[in-house]
């Protein structure tokens, strides 16, 4: 492999084929040339990556419990201020947590707002699959309406998940940080770019970034980029950032695919195109052209 | 020695005196989040930091969970990092105590222990830190406040030296809250006897970066955890000599256990804590009229010091073991370790009596523990367990 990409997260690792995981934590290691250390989420990245006697990872690295990823950066960054008051640290490191969505949008959310509100000097990334994949892919906050889970399963009296996704970008912006960016691994520049970005913000920032799941969701291991295009073309995962409250959409989409267009090519979604369901189909795309408004109506007035 | 001359005696709660030996020790990173009885500790630490009277990072988290889990970021980065916590905080970040002692992390967390829900009720009794007692954390108890002061300053250098976590523990208000008569040490004995903590592996070494945490299977997991348990037996030694040094900074000695009258009691009580203190009141009352009673104070708790305790237990014919906390459908666990200490250490058996006092707070009077020594020496001993309600 690229010795410039295996710097610091090596090949070798446990994700499957088709995971775009590793892809997101090179490139986001790879945003700046000072000193990073990690504290990762129990989930997918961890396991995968840190199987004893072997690790993946070539800057120092944490992992301590699922839910809190934040809140160990958090002692992380205090460390790192008293030990440079103290002089016994000449540059401290950047500090970047990892979680999944379970262990941001569910378990780890107290603890990232804490360690936000605090204003410690860290980035958290999540990375989205959309639901607890680690575990064999049972529904999560960040589960879209509609999907079929393990514990939000299809059957003769349910379509899958009956409630919308929370809506973490704005849950984070509300903590008032400074930066904010909303990314899919399907436009690595547009990540490392907001990962550059985050990371020279002083204090928290913040990176949801879209993973498409080849397991989960369901699709071939070849497709998580074109799926996760699809994802933003269809205005279901548009790309955009929140600096100092500015909500600035990175890339409009002139004539946003329909949203079957994405749900097709997933197994996960694959029971709303029965009869009985289309009416699904319809609420997701009003959900989506609605989301998108509102989001279009913020970036304009800020 | 110390010097008798220069004596700094103060009137201080337990709480109060264990954010004291604080100021003294100097940690880097304290993490803080209140809950009765140890907010009183964290409370005066941020005054503390407010007068400019310590150095520390102060995280002011929003739950337990983060709080240990901001001092396991913190002492994996090098840093000097404690907490403090009661009861239900204590069960509540429970998920992250194994992975202290698992990563071998040598944080103290100060404990005034209390009961735990439901019904909810704040006050001293021994069921939390009992609950956690089998998560590789070292356990001390203290009697007093001069104890619970001494075993903070005593904690954090046993900690640092074996390479694992400590939980120094006073029952909540019967101690924290309670001022008494205590000796301090002077600032720059604490900071030569403490010194520096000498950091193995961390994740500020960026030439040696060192992954904390991994994923163990089948094939490691087991090693890991009979390392733990090498490091807990480590624990018992370590202690042994780090509170001979501290007889040489302060006079006071510690040890595993305090042997009150033992030598020729024929009637003994087990305690740990606070309580202690009564039973060695009603000791010396009872002596006065010539009574053969004594009392064992068991001061570690884990790793619990079994050979050593049935040593001195094994000539005592009728032992009385009173435990602070209440294992339902079992026997308490004071007692569970103090029969595997008889068994293992003599052929012979003992009369052996199993009592709860002290449950949410309940006064144990003088009169309690008379009571339990008059069943001893009217022979009311059998299987079943006795609660001082």
């Amino acid at each position: 492999m690229n010795k410039d990409l295996t710097k610091k997260f090596s090949s070798g690792h446990a994700t499957c084929a088709g995971c775009g995981i590793p892809a997101i934590v090179r490139t986001v290691l790879g945003a700046t040339d000072e000193q990073v250390i990690v504290s990762n989420a129990t989930g997918c990245l961890e396991v995968t990556t840190t199987i004893y006697p072997s690790t993946s990872w070539k800057v120092p690295y944490i992992h301590s419990v699922f839910g809190n990823a934040a809140a160990t950066a958090a002692g992380i960054d205090a460390a790192q201020k008293a030990l440079e008051k103290s002089g016994k640290l000449k540059n401290p490191a950047k500090i970047i947590a990892f979680g999944g969505d379970g262990g941001t949008y569910d378990i780890g959310l107290q603890a990232l707002s804490g360690a936000l509100e605090r204003g410690h000097d860290f980035l958290y990334v999540c990375y989205d699959n959309e639901g607890y994949m680690n575990t064999g892919g049972q529904r999560s906050g960040a589960t879209p309406y509609g999907a079929n889970t393990e514990t939000a399963p299809v059957g003769s009296q349910s379509f899958g998940k009956t409630q919308q996704r929370k809506d973490l970008m704005e849950i984070v912006k509300a903590h008032g940080i400074k930066y904010l960016a909303q990314a899919n691994v399907a436009y690595l520049p547009d990540l490392k770019r907001k990962a550059q970005k985050a990371l020279n913000t002083p204090g928290p920032s913040f990176l949801l970034v879209l993973q498409p799941c080849t397991q989960i969701w369901k699709f071939p291991t070849s497709e998580y980029v074109a799926i996760g295009k699809l994802a933003t073309e269809t205005n279901f995962w548009p790309l955009f950032e929140i600096e100092d409250g500015k909500y600035i959409i990175n890339n409009i989409v002139k004539e946003p695919k329909p949203i079957e267009e994405f749900l097709k090519t997933q197994g996960r979604f694959k029971h709303l195109f029965k009869e009985k369901n289309l009416e699904v189909i319809k609420e997701i795309q009003k959900t989506v052209n609605e989301n998108f408004e509102k989001l279009a109506k913020r970036a304009q007035i800020s | 020695m110390s010097n008798k001359k220069n004596k700094n005696i103060k009137a201080l709660t337990g709480g109060y005196a264990v954010a004291e030996a604080w100021r003294q020790i100097r940690p880097d990173v304290m993490a803080v989040y209140p809950i009765t009885p140890q907010t009183t500790i964290i409370e005066t630490y941020a005054k503390m930091k407010a007068d400019g009277l310590v150095e520390a990072e102060i995280v002011q988290v929003e739950s337990e969970h983060s709080a240990m889990s901001a001092t396991i970021g913190a002492s994996a980065a090098g840093a000097r990092a404690v907490t403090a916590s009661s009861s239900q905080g204590i069960l509540y970040m429970a998920e992250t105590l194994p992975v202290v002692s698992g990563l071998g992390l040598p944080i103290v967390m100060s404990v005034s222990s209390r009961a735990l829900s439901a019904p909810l009720n704040i006050h001293g009794e021994h069921g939390d830190v009992m609950a956690v007692r089998d998560l590789g954390w070292v356990q001390i108890f203290a009697e007093q406040v001069q104890d619970a002061y001494d075993d903070t300053i005593i904690a954090i250098k046993l900690a640092e030296e074996i390479g694992a976590p400590v939980m120094p523990i006073m029952d909540g208000f019967h101690t924290s809250h309670t001022t008494e008569r205590i000796e301090i040490l002077d600032d720059q004995v604490v900071k030569e006897f403490v010194g520096e903590r000498k950091v193995q592996q961390s994740l500020t070494d960026f030439e040696n970066p060192t992954t904390f945490g991994t994923l163990a299977l089948q094939n490691t997991f087991f090693e890991f955890k009979l390392d733990q348990e090498k490091v807990m037996q480590k624990a018992k030694l370590a202690y042994k000599k780090i509170c001979g040094e501290f007889f040489k900074i302060s006079g006071r000695k510690y040890e595993m256990f305090e042997q009150y009258h033992l030598q020729d009691a024929t009637s003994v009580i087990v305690i740990m804590g606070a309580t202690g203190g009564t039973a060695k009141d009603v000791v010396d009352a009872l002596r006065m009229s010539g009574k053969k009673v004594g009392l064992l104070s068991v001061k570690m708790f884990r790793p619990f010091p079994y050979a050593e305790i049935g040593a001195v237990l094994s000539h005592i014919p009728k032992i009385a073991v009173l435990d602070r906390a209440i294992s339902f459908g079992a026997y308490p666990p004071l007692y569970q370790d103090i029969v595997s200490s008889l068994y293992h250490s003599s052929s012979r058996k003992p009369d052996l009596a199993s009592y709860v006092y002290g449950l949410g707070g309940r006064d144990t009077m003088q009169k309690d523990i008379e009571k339990v020594f008059k069943d001893l020496e009217d022979g009311e001993i059998d299987n079943k367990v006795k609660y001082l309600v």
